[in-house]
């Protein structure tokens, strides 16, 4: 019976149907599941599958961010469930994620997000134009592992080092990787700027954050 | 060295993209998406000017939802014909619809160098050289700003990059990498002084300004006050969207067309309610995003689309079409670069697009080569080439010179060949060579654009900008920094 249920679940994750996703959730839960199995042997094996048809290049990104989008609208249902009973998912990683002060371009950051959260991250998507200080603030108070900046303007770009900077000012630094990406972001930019990881895509992205929580 | 400019006028060729009646689908569409969905103008000024002509304005979103009569009441405002200034007045550009012209494209963050051929981080002194080279080729009439002066304060970089171009170059300059009001008005200043006086902007427009959008349907708050502001003196402006298929557009062509066209005729318009009248141009480089990575492509099938569909609906507003062509996603001159920008730059020349971004880059406008801008430049003089198509008279039927020659002689000494001749093209960088001399000196075409391009930069020398000039230009960067 649950065998059925998880196999319909990694399904729903394959044909990046939220709502089905959602619906088999909550249908889980009336039975009275354990949610975390319902993650681990349903949803995030569809996960993988989509992104094993991604590696061997049959997938496109739609289906990987609707799969993404999937187990995100599936956790959303799952995890009260798992706080009542006590138990939580085993995450990479949190990850505070922003577009940079004066910068208004959220696409690249989106899917950066999207595609973290569904390979096992806990995401922080403070949104588009964020001051350096409210990065900083929320970086301390959820205690990140990542700070992940975006950045598509030349002139907005400085603001990445300016997060570096302050990140080392209130002495996070040590405790805090920070990956950066945009489309001017350059391997010499990252050097000179002193971050820890760089990707030009949304796929590298989520590798270089597993490496930087030494789980690639 | 040459002060001609090479442009494309009076073409043979024709090419019939869209019927009327697709066209008119997609302006339906457009307007059926500014008046249902919105298009989002993140800055005070902007929502104000919307919310007093009666468009329904969202304060928070920052949304404008607008009937399709305020929008198109405001374009049929805006001038279909105007010219682009240049410091050399013989060098003025007419956006007449019957020229196509080439610009340098932007705004990239490396180069590589022109003496290491090693890639680095630009900076100012890139600018001005780039420039300098441009302003002795004559496939290029305009200079964008080609790499970012990342060596300068962000608050006033735009400001010195247009500086270093007026310094190296009497050509027409359009600035893409000015987004905010401050800056805007500085540059207006800076303008001023190369023509005696703001009032005189309106009639010379020495600067241009181009913006880009923020796909799907959204704009930037400092884009749109800096648009205002050279609205406000006349020099013409212009938004660019660059949706891309599957990402910030629908999958679709016509739906992204539809997308794109209704971020850039929402802004156009907001110019027009504003400033009725002023100068304005559409600009776009649609594209379609890679379907595995989601990466930004810089060539393909879609783009050459995209590149003959927009002018015919800049057509239908009539105004001016500043559009992405060139730009490969190669990341060095080669095969893949040959193909997108050759055929990128033939589709949005055969519907006779005004202006044409741009020559140079390598890695889908991120990395400056002087070798691909030459290759590029050679591009163009190509399509320049077809697109006068075959002349068929008298003279060119040429039946007096072939009833001299006859059967079996050839056509070397005859007068009409002597008068003929030089039409052929000849090129720069095609290899005719005989295969054994290929072989001995195994060079190529990127040596010989690079050795053009180091030559022109070691000896030519620009018609200075008067010190006196440059020094007031000098100092109103100066104040911003202070």
């Amino acid at each position: 019976m649950s065998a059925e249920l998880f196999e319909k679940m990694a399904r729903s994750v394959l044909d990046g149907d939220s709502d089905e996703a959602e619906a088999l959730a909550k249908q889980a839960v009336e039975m009275g599941l354990d949610p975390l199995e319902c993650i681990t042997s349903g949803y995030v094996v569809g996960v993988n599958e989509v992104g094993e048809n991604f590696a061997c290049g049959q997938a496109f990104l739609p289906e990987l961010v609707m799969a993404g989008e999937a187990m995100k609208a599936a956790v959303a249902i799952l995890e009260p469930e798992m706080a009542k009973r006590g138990t939580a998912r085993q995450m990479y990683g949190k990850v505070v994620l922003a577009t940079v002060e004066g910068d208004i371009h959220e696409i690249g950051k989106t899917l950066v997000g999207t595609l973290l959260s569904a390979s096992g991250f806990e995401v922080i998507d403070l949104g588009v134009d964020v001051p350096t200080t409210r990065i900083i603030e929320k970086a301390r108070e959820v205690n990140a592992d990542i700070v992940a900046l975006s950045a598509l303007l030349t002139t907005t770009m400085v603001k990445q080092g300016e997060v570096i900077e302050a990140l080392e000012d209130v002495g996070l630094r040590g405790k805090v990787k920070v990956m950066v990406g945009g489309a001017p972001v350059t391997r010499e930019w990252v050097a000179r700027i002193g971050a820890d990881g760089y990707s030009e895509d949304a796929i590298g992205a989520v590798k270089v954050a597993k490496e930087l929580m030494g789980k690639a | 060295m040459t002060k001609a400019i090479k442009s494309i006028t009076n073409p043979k060729l024709k090419l019939k993209i869209l019927t009327q009646q697709e066209v008119k689908r997609l302006h339906d569409a457009t307007l059926h998406i500014i008046e249902n969905v919105g298009v989002r103008f993140p800055s005070q000024r902007a929502l104000d000017i919307w919310a007093a002509h009666g468009a329904n304005v969202d304060r928070e979103s920052m949304i404008v939802r607008a009937k399709a009569e305020l929008i198109e009441a405001a374009l049929k405002k805006a001038p279909p014909v105007y010219p682009l200034a240049a410091r050399d007045p013989g060098q003025d550009l007419f956006l007449d619809g019957n020229h196509v012209y080439v610009g340098t494209d932007g705004c990239g963050v490396e180069i590589i160098d022109i003496h290491t051929g090693q890639r680095r981080i630009s900076s100012l002194k890139d600018v001005g050289e780039i420039a300098r080279v441009a302003d002795a080729t004559e496939e290029v009439a305009f200079h964008w700003v080609a790499l970012s002066a990342q060596d300068k304060p962000a608050e006033t970089r735009g400001l010195h990059e247009v500086r270093a171009i007026w310094e190296n170059s009497t050509k027409h300059v359009q600035t893409e990498s000015i987004y905010n009001e401050r800056e805007a008005r500085a540059a207006v200043e800076m303008a001023a002084l190369l023509v005696g006086g703001v009032d005189k902007l309106r009639e010379r427009p020495v600067l241009s300004l181009m913006q880009c959008s923020a796909p799907p349907l959204g704009h930037d708050g400092g884009s749109l006050d800096a648009a205002l502001v050279a609205a406000e003196y006349g020099l013409p402006t212009g938004f660019m969207t660059m949706s891309a298929c599957m990402t910030t557009g629908p999958a679709t062509l016509a739906g992204t067309l539809a997308v794109g066209n209704a971020e850039v005729i929402a802004a156009t318009a907001l110019l027009q309610l504003a400033y009725p009248g002023a100068p304005v141009f559409y600009a776009a480089a649609q594209t379609a995003s890679d379907p595995r990575s989601g990466a930004y492509t810089g060539g393909g099938p879609e783009d050459f689309l995209f590149g003959a569909a927009t002018n015919v609906l800049s057509d239908f507003y009539n105004i001016p079409l500043s559009m992405g062509s060139f730009a490969t996603g190669a990341k060095e001159p080669n095969w893949q670069a040959g193909i997108e920008n050759s055929l990128s730059t033939f589709m949005a020349s055969i519907v006779m697009s005004d202006m044409l971004l741009g020559v140079g880059f390598l890695h889908g406008s991120r990395i400056w080569s002087y070798a691909e801008m030459m290759m590029d430049a050679e591009i163009f003089s190509i399509i320049h080439k077809v697109m006068q198509g075959i002349v068929v008279d008298d003279e060119t039927l040429a039946l007096e010179a072939i009833a001299a020659v006859g059967p079996g002689g050839n056509f070397l000494t005859q007068k009409h060949t002597r008068r003929h001749m030089r039409d052929l093209f000849l090129p720069q960088f095609m290899d005719r060579r005989p295969y054994n001399e290929w072989e001995a000196r195994s060079d190529n075409a990127r040596d010989w654009a690079l050795d053009k391009a180091r030559k022109v930069l070691a000896e030519h020398q620009p018609d200075p900008l008067d010190p006196q000039v440059s020094a007031e230009m000098a100092k109103i960067i100066a104040s911003l920094e202070k």
